[in-house]
């Protein structure tokens, strides 16, 4: 089956993927998957206040995501929303098991996620970069985490959604995966297919993951050897 | 043995990577072991000694330590102590107990010792395990900086701007014949005739810290800045 935009079925979009692109954070990523953009920042770990949000034992890690209001055809009302506040949940549960958390007690890990082109797989972005930029923090961390989104559309698994092709899919599964523990960090699903359908696809998107997780690595070491 | 070796002394590593399989060794510092294998834990260098592998990060926050000498910025004045803001993800507490002078808290106010905004030279202390940060002055190094410059850098870099021995400071210090403090949280304090010079000498450390033959490059560029200065004023 030929896509929409002439890939091939488990063809990722062309991936730029850029450490330290804000000089005033601590850590900070740019990821591009096609027509998508996500800038990551990262600051801390740092004094958290207000102070009833502090864990005696760990770090607090905080993320917001956020589309400008340029990022798609239709303005988006700036400011949290909905659907932004649930995209921070799942993004930080997301990255949670890759931090060392327990090293900085009563502190606060900031992650901020910005996306300022919106053309489907905005979260799978958000977190491929906020991970890039965790990492060019010098936070302590498991692994990185790679994300991706897999999709059915007539008996065809395909990775990584365009805008267009979320429209016309019977699923659409965004997932994330740390590939040196081998875990899944975060998987969502709307639509509906079989069990079988859904085995299939999760494998897929795992095997896209550990592409994924070579750009990442290959953009960290591109950042500090020159 | 060389089989188990998965990266080399001095390769760059990023979180998760192996660095070596064996039983044999110990994780050290920024590393963790899961299995047979040790892994990196943050972004940096590779280090192996002896039987310890550990990994020299290339970015992050200070993050104190007994011993360390800090500067830091008076941030608050309390009734027996300050808080002082040491660029960390704690702010540190110092203790009237520990300044050098006798103060009677009855008759004078603690701000005529060190005032709100005031930068000092102390050293850290004691890091308690809930993380509270207390310092001291009870060392000779400790001052109160009145005039000079401050510049920050990354943390991760101050070794280097040291150097083996504090030969790159001892360097820059005797060919710009300016004094310099530095704190181990990436504050560095200077003062004396070619300020500008210093403030571009740790510049550059701060930029090629991972590159070799660093001596050799800053004291090239101290040369030509000292040249430079000479002409202008011929």
């Amino acid at each position: 089956m030929k896509r929409i935009d002439g890939r091939k079925e488990d063809e990722l979009r062309p991936i730029v993927m850029k450490a330290g692109v804000i000089e005033q954070a601590d850590g900070s990523a740019f990821v591009k998957f096609g027509n998508t953009s996500a800038i990551a920042a990262v600051y801390g770990p740092r004094s958290l206040h207000p102070k009833h949000l502090q864990i005696p034992d760990k770090a607090l890690l905080r993320t917001v995501y956020s589309m400008a209001p340029f990022s798609t055809t239709e303005r988006v009302k700036p400011g949290p929303s909905r659907r932004s506040i649930e995209i921070s949940k799942v993004t930080r549960y997301a990255l949670e098991p890759a931090v060392f958390l327990e090293e900085f007690p009563k502190t606060g890990i900031e992650v901020y996620i910005d996306i300022i082109e919106a053309d489907a797989g905005t979260r799978t972005a958000g977190i491929n970069a906020a991970s890039i930029a965790l990492a060019d923090a010098g936070i302590p961390m498991r692994d990185l985490v790679a994300a991706v989104a897999v999709g059915k559309i007539n008996n065809n698994y395909i990775v990584d959604l365009c805008g267009k092709e979320e429209e016309q899919t019977l699923c659409d599964m965004p997932v994330a995966y740390m590939p040196r523990t081998k875990q899944i960090t975060l998987l969502q699903m709307d639509g509906d297919i079989t069990l079988d359908d859904a085995t299939k696809l999760i494998k897929l998107a795992i095997k896209k993951c550990e592409e994924i997780y070579e750009i990442q690595k290959q953009a960290l070491k591109k950042r500090w050897m020159g | 043995m060389g089989i188990l070796l998965k990266k080399k002394e001095r390769e760059l590593v990023v979180p998760g990577e192996e660095i070596i399989k064996s039983m044999d060794y110990l994780p050290g510092r920024n590393c963790f072991r899961e299995g047979d294998s040790i892994y990196a834990k943050r972004l940096g260098f590779v280090s192996i000694n002896g039987r310890v592998i550990s990994v020299v990060p290339l970015s992050g926050v200070y993050i104190p330590k007994t011993g360390d000498m800090v500067i830091g910025e008076i941030k608050e004045v309390q009734p027996t102590g300050w808080i002082v803001d040491i660029k960390a993800p704690y702010d540190a507490y110092l203790p009237l107990a520990g300044i050098k002078e006798f103060i009677d808290t009855t008759k004078t106010d603690l701000s005529r010792v060190y005032d709100i905004g005031e930068l000092i030279y102390a050293r850290v202390a004691s890091v308690s395990g809930t993380s509270s940060v207390h310092l001291s002055m009870h060392d000779p190094r400790c001052k109160k900086f009145k005039s000079g410059r401050i510049i920050r850098i990354n943390p991760t870099k101050i070794p280097r701007v040291i150097g083996k021995m504090g030969s790159m400071i001892n360097l820059i210090k005797t060919s710009t014949k300016t004094r310099i403090s530095v704190g181990q949280n990436g504050m560095i304090w200077f003062e004396g005739e070619n300020e500008e010079l210093v403030a571009k000498a740790i510049k550059l450390i701060e930029k090629q810290s991972q590159q070799e033959g660093l001596t050799d490059k800053v004291s090239e560029l101290l040369k030509a800045g000292s040249k430079g200065d000479k002409n202008e004023k011929d």
